[in-house]
């Protein structure tokens, strides 16, 4: 009896890794802790900041505009920033849900 | 080189320097580019150790192989779905080159080349360039759509198209600072606590009892230290597959 029982759950649990049933969600998260979130939040608000003002000082030292590109390109890296964090906690999509 | 003149240098083990003496002053093979080889060379052994004897119950070497193939492929599956089976070796061959590494740069007197930014902006840029070409590969056109989500109003594209873009650049600086950060704070930690073992424990007397203190924080931070390296080769791994995910499934 109980090896029969626990043979389905085996079998349930091998067509599930090979794909043949519909899975689950919510295997291979990432770190999930509050200092996961916390520095991933972080490097993402930097990165696209530096992103923003590395592009806004490229175009302007190209164009000769400086500083009025460099600053736009500021506030928009700044927003990008926010929408990476807000990314962070409300994905696109997720996996498997289509 | 930690304790020159009793103050602390922490930063110069990152330093590079040829080795192999002439052929490397020649080509300027420095010890990064040598513990690349190596981790190249130890992955290519591994795998080879698991597939050639392919035991029906393994060995240490065949198991170890094998639960990192299954890690990587289930990732793989789980976060890019059942089409992201092609792209495996890619995230395979990322992970297993960052986390060789991270843990050969544990080891004393090695050098962790994942403490260079370049070497890790390289890993991102590579990353990132092949989603890309992936997105744009499977969705032509369409790929330029994921700027401009649906339904958002027309007028607002202006703001919207730079700020998704900027976003989407980000992914590479994000990408390869969180480990570059990691792998040097960490390395500069264990080396700052060290230098203090060996500037306490000449204080005389009292000198040894003290130096105990930053010597049992050492210890426990080349622990943590093993945890980091295996998290950010991890975190590194999934990432490539969330952002394949993206590309795959474009929204």
């Amino acid at each position: 009896m109980d090896e029969r029982d626990g043979f389905e759950d085996r079998l349930r649990q091998a067509r599930a890794r090979e794909g043949l049933d519909r899975r689950p969600d919510g295997h291979g998260q990432l770190p999930q802790g509050p200092w996961g979130i916390g520095l991933r939040a972080g490097v993402e608000v930097v990165s696209a900041l530096v992103v923003g003002i590395g592009l806004g000082f490229l175009l302007d030292r190209w164009l000769g505009t400086w500083p009025w590109l460099f600053l736009v390109f500021f506030v928009l890296g700044s927003v990008a920033g926010v929408l990476n964090v807000y990314r962070l906690f409300n994905p696109r999509s997720r996996p498997g849900v289509k | 080189m930690a304790v020159e003149g009793k103050t602390i240098d922490a930063l110069s083990q990152f330093e590079l320097s040829p080795v192999l003496g002439i052929f490397g002053d020649a080509v300027s093979f420095s010890q990064s580019n040598l513990f690349m080889v190596i981790a190249v060379a130890l992955t290519w052994y591994l795998m080879k150790a698991t597939a050639d004897r392919g035991a029906l119950v393994p060995g240490r070497l065949q198991a170890l192989g094998e639960s990192a193939y299954g890690f990587i492929a289930g990732m793989v599956r789980d976060q890019v779905g059942d089409e992201g089976k092609k792209y495996f070796p890619f995230v395979f061959s990322i992970f297993m080159f960052v986390l060789f590494g991270n843990l050969l740069g544990m080891l004393p007197y090695a050098f962790t080349y994942t403490s260079h930014i370049v070497v890790t902006l390289t890993l991102a840029v590579v990353v990132w360039v092949a989603v890309t070409v992936i997105a744009i590969q499977r969705h032509g056109m369409h790929f330029f759509s994921y700027f401009f989500p649906e339904g958002a109003p027309v007028w607002l594209a202006p703001i919207i198209i730079p700020v998704e873009v900027i976003s989407y650049l980000s992914r590479m600086v994000s990408l390869s600072v969180r480990l570059f950060a990691n792998m040097v704070a960490g390395h500069v930690m264990l080396k700052v606590f060290a230098t203090f073992v060996v500037l306490l424990g000449g204080l005389g007397a009292v000198g040894p009892f003290v130096a105990a203190m930053p010597l049992a924080v050492n210890v426990a931070l080349v622990g943590f230290e093993f945890l980091v390296a295996f998290l950010q080769a991890y975190v590194f791994a999934i990432l490539t597959s969330i952002y394949l995910h993206d590309a795959v499934h474009l929204h």
